[in-house]
C-alpha cells in the first residue's frame, strides 16, 4: 500500500516534468526564467494543462468510485449511468435558451440535468435484482447513447453540431490559462467527498446497517449524486466527457490493495492523474505535431482495461 | 389463418408505403423523379432486408430476442476495417482500388473477424449480461481505434474515410448497391430454403442434434449469412445500431407465429416499411435530411432498455 503510493507519487512527478516539456512549441527547462516567452509558453499553456489533466483524471477516478460504493456496482461510473450524456445535454439547453448566463450558471443546470439523468436511470434500474451486477452498465451504456440521440437531435436541429464536439469528446488541446480553473472547482468537491469518506462507506453496506449506525442512508446516497453529478458536469463543460476511467481507476486499485474508501482515495487520486497524463502524452506524441484527443486514446486503452475486468470476473 | 391476415396487411403497408414514397411531393418531372427515387427506394429496400433479416437470423442462432449483430460491435468492426485498408493503402489507393473488389476484401476480413468475435463472445453465452456487455465494450474499442486511426491519416485522406462512417440515405454508390442487391437476393434463396430448419433450431441445442441437424456447422454458416449481411448494409448506409432490433420486437409482438416461413417475410415488410415511411416523412414532410438514423437509435435505444427490463420480470 505504502509502496504503491510512493511508487505513484514519484511517477506522478516525472509524468508531470515530461507533460510540461512535450508540446509543438520549442521549450526548454533552461530558459524558463531568462526568456518571458518561454515563461508565458510555461504559465499560459504548458502548466494549465498539466494541472488539468491531474484535477480530471483524479477527480473523476474519485466520482466512479463514490458511485461504485453508493449504489454497491463495480461497473458503473458517470457516463455509464447517464451522468455525463446528461450533463452535455443540460450544456446545450442552457447555451441555447440563455446564451447571455454566466458560464457558471450554464454549468449548474448541467449539473442538475445530470443528476435528473442518474435519478430516471435509477428509477428504471429499481426493480433490478441485486445479483444482476452487470444489467447495470449494460442498460445504463445504452441510457447514454439513447441521451445522446436526444442531444445529437436538438444540435442537428439547431446547427450547433460542432459546439456539441466540444462537450462530447474530451480533449485538453483548448486547456490555457483563464479557461480551466473552473475545475478547481472538482477539487473542492473531492476533498468533500475525502471528509465524508467513512459515512458513504456505510451508506455503502445498506440501507439497515447504515440505520442501526445512525447514518441517513437516502442522505448520503442523494449526497454522493449531487456531488458526482457536479464534479460530471464541471469536468464536461470545461474539457468534455472522458469515459471508463471512472471505472478502470478504482478497480485496479481495489484490486491491488483492496476496498477502503477512505485509505484508498489518495492512491486512487495518483493512479487517476497518472493513468491520464500517460495517456494524453501518448496522444501528444503518436501523430506529432498534431494531437490525438484524449477520449479517443482513453477510448482503446480504458475499454482494453475493462475487457480484462470483465474476461478476468469470470467465475 | 391468422398469419396470412397480417402478412397480407403488412405487405401491403409496405406497397402503399413505397408508393408513397414515390409520388409524394413529386411536381411533375417523372423521368428525373423515377430515377432518382427508384434507386433510393431500392437502396432503402436492400437495407431494411439486410438489417431486419441477419438481426432475426442472428436471434435464432443465439435464442435470445435481444441481440442483434450491431449490438455486438459488428458493424464498428466493419468500419475499423475500411478505415484501416484507407491507412494501408492511402487515400488515393483506396479511391482508385475497384469498389467491386474492395467490398470484397472488407467482407472477407469482416466474416473472419465476426467468427472470431463471435467465438469469444460465445464462451460466454452461460451469462447474457456478460457476453453482451463485453460485445458493447468491443463496439466502443472498434470506434476508437477507428477514431485514432482516423486522426493518423491525413486530413484529405481523413475526409474519405470519414464519408463513409455516418449512417446517411443519401449519397451511394451504384456498383456497391447493384453488389448488395445481388447477395441481397442470393441470400434470400438460401434462408427461404433453410426457414425449417431455422424452426427446429428454435427448441434448443440439444433437441435441434436430436432432430438430425448439424448444429455446429449449420450455426456457422447462419453466423455468416449474418454477418455478410451486415456488412452490405454497413458499406451501403453506415452504422444503424438499432434499427434491427427496433423492427424484430415489432415483429415478435404482432406474429402470432414464432414459424419462420412467416416471420422472414413479416421482418422484411415491417422494416421496409418503416424505414420507407420514416425516410419520406423525414425528408418530405420535416425536410430533415439525415436525422432517421438518430430517431432510430433513440427508439432502438429505448424498445432495448424495454426489453431488457422486461426480460427481468
Amino acid at each position: 500500500m505504502r509502496y504503491l503510493a510512493y511508487f505513484n507519487f514519484s511517477l506522478l512527478l516525472i509524468l508531470c516534468l515530461i507533460s510540461m516539456s512535450v508540446g509543438v512549441a520549442d521549450f526548454s527547462w533552461l530558459d524558463l526564467f531568462q526568456s518571458p516567452e518561454q515563461a508565458q509558453l510555461f504559465f499560459i499553456s504548458r502548466l494549465p494543462r498539466t494541472l488539468a489533466i491531474l484535477l480530471v483524471g483524479a477527480t473523476l477516478s474519485i466520482a466512479g468510485m463514490v458511485l461504485q460504493i453508493v449504489l454497491k456496482n463495480r461497473f458503473i461510473e458517470p457516463s455509464m449511468i447517464g451522468a455525463s450524456q446528461s450533463a452535455a445535454l443540460g450544456i446545450l439547453i442552457a447555451t441555447l435558451l440563455f446564451p447571455a448566463t454566466p458560464l457558471l450558471a450554464k454549468m449548474s443546470f448541467a449539473a442538475l440535468c445530470a443528476l435528473m439523468g442518474m435519478a430516471i436511470f435509477m428509477l428504471l434500474m429499481r426493480n433490478l435484482p441485486p445479483h444482476q451486477k452487470l444489467m447495470l452498465p449494460l442498460i445504463g451504456i445504452i441510457f447514454g447513447n439513447v441521451i445522446e440521440a436526444i442531444t445529437t437531435f436538438i444540435a442537428y436541429e439547431t446547427d450547433s453540431l460542432q459546439l456539441l464536439s466540444v462537450w462530447f469528446a474530451g480533449d485538453f488541446s483548448g486547456v490555457l490559462a483563464g479557461r480551466y480553473e473552473l475545475l478547481w472547482l472538482t477539487a473542492a468537491l473531492a476533498l468533500l467527498i475525502y471528509i465524508m469518506a467513512d459515512r458513504l462507506s456505510i451508506a455503502g453496506l445498506g440501507q439497515n446497517i447504515s440505520t442501526s449506525l445512525g447514518i441517513n442512508y437516502h442522505q448520503m446516497t442523494w449526497f454522493a449524486l449531487i456531488i458526482v453529478a457536479m464534479i460530471t458536469a464541471v469536468i464536461v463543460v470545461t474539457v468534455g466527457q472522458i469515459p471508463f476511467i471512472g471505472l478502470v481507476v478504482p478497480n485496479i486499485i481495489s484490486r491491488l490493495v483492496g476496498d477502503r474508501l477512505r485509505q484508498n482515495l489518495p492512491t486512487v487520486v495518483l493512479f487517476g492523474a497518472n493513468l491520464l497524463l500517460a495517456c494524453d502524452i501518448i496522444g501528444r506524441t503518436i501523430n506529432s505535431p498534431f494531437e490525438v484527443p484524449i477520449s479517443t486514446i482513453f477510448g482503446i486503452i480504458g475499454t482494453l482495461i475493462f475487457l480484462y475486468l470483465l474476461f478476468k470476473g469470470r467465475r | 389463418m391468422k398469419a396470412k391476415y397480417i402478412l397480407f396487411l403488412s405487405g401491403l403497408l409496405t406497397i402503399a408505403s413505397g408508393l408513397f414514397f414515390m409520388t409524394f411531393n413529386a411536381n411533375g418531372n417523372w423521368e428525373f423523379i423515377l430515377a432518382f427515387r427508384g434507386k433510393k427506394l431500392l437502396l432503402l429496400l436492400t437495407i431494411a432486408y439486410t438489417i431486419g433479416v441477419s438481426t432475426l437470423l442472428f436471434q435464432t442462432l443465439t435464442h435470445n430476442p435481444i441481440l442483434t449483430p450491431s449490438i455486438l460491435g459488428f458493424d464498428s468492426l466493419y468500419l475499423l476495417i475500411q478505415t484501416f485498408l484507407v491507412y494501408i493503402l492511402g487515400g488515393v489507393g483506396f479511391v482508385l482500388l475497384d469498389v467491386s473488389a474492395k467490398f470484397a476484401i472488407e467482407t472477407l476480413i469482416m466474416l473472419a473477424g465476426a467468427l472470431l468475435l463471435f467465438r469469444t463472445l460465445n464462451s460466454e453465452n452461460n451469462d447474457l449480461a456478460r457476453m453482451l456487455l463485453i460485445g458493447v465494450v468491443f463496439g466502443v474499442l472498434f470506434r476508437s481505434i477507428n477514431n485514432l486511426l482516423q486522426r493518423m491519416i491525413d486530413p484529405e485522406e481523413f475526409a474519405v474515410a470519414q464519408s463513409t462512417s455516418f449512417a446517411s440515405f443519401n449519397s451511394v454508390n451504384s456498383t456497391l448497391l447493384t453488389i448488395g442487391i445481388i447477395i441481397a437476393t442470393l441470400s434470400s434463396f438460401w434462408i427461404w430454403q433453410q426457414r425449417h430448419k431455422l424452426d427446429v433450431l428454435l427448441l434448443g441445442k440439444g433437441k435441434a442434434i436430436g432432430l438430425g441437424i448439424d448444429y455446429s456447422r449449420f450455426s456457422r454458416q447462419l453466423l455468416l449469412c449474418s454477418a455478410l449481411l451486415v456488412a452490405i448494409s454497413t458499406a451501403l448506409v453506415g452504422p444503424i445500431l438499432f434499427l434491427g432490433l427496433l423492427v424484430c420486437a415489432i415483429v415478435n409482438a404482432v406474429s402470432p407465429t414464432v414459424s419462420h416461413s412467416v416471420r422472414i417475410p413479416l421482418v422484411f415488410c415491417i422494416s421496409s416499411f418503416t424505414l420507407v415511411l420514416g425516410q419520406t416523412i423525414f425528408e418530405q414532410i420535416f425536410q430533415l435530411q439525415g436525422v432517421l438514423s438518430v430517431v432510430i437509435e433513440f427508439l432502438g435505444g429505448l424498445v432495448f432498455i424495454y426489453l431488457m427490463l422486461k426480460k427481468q420480470k
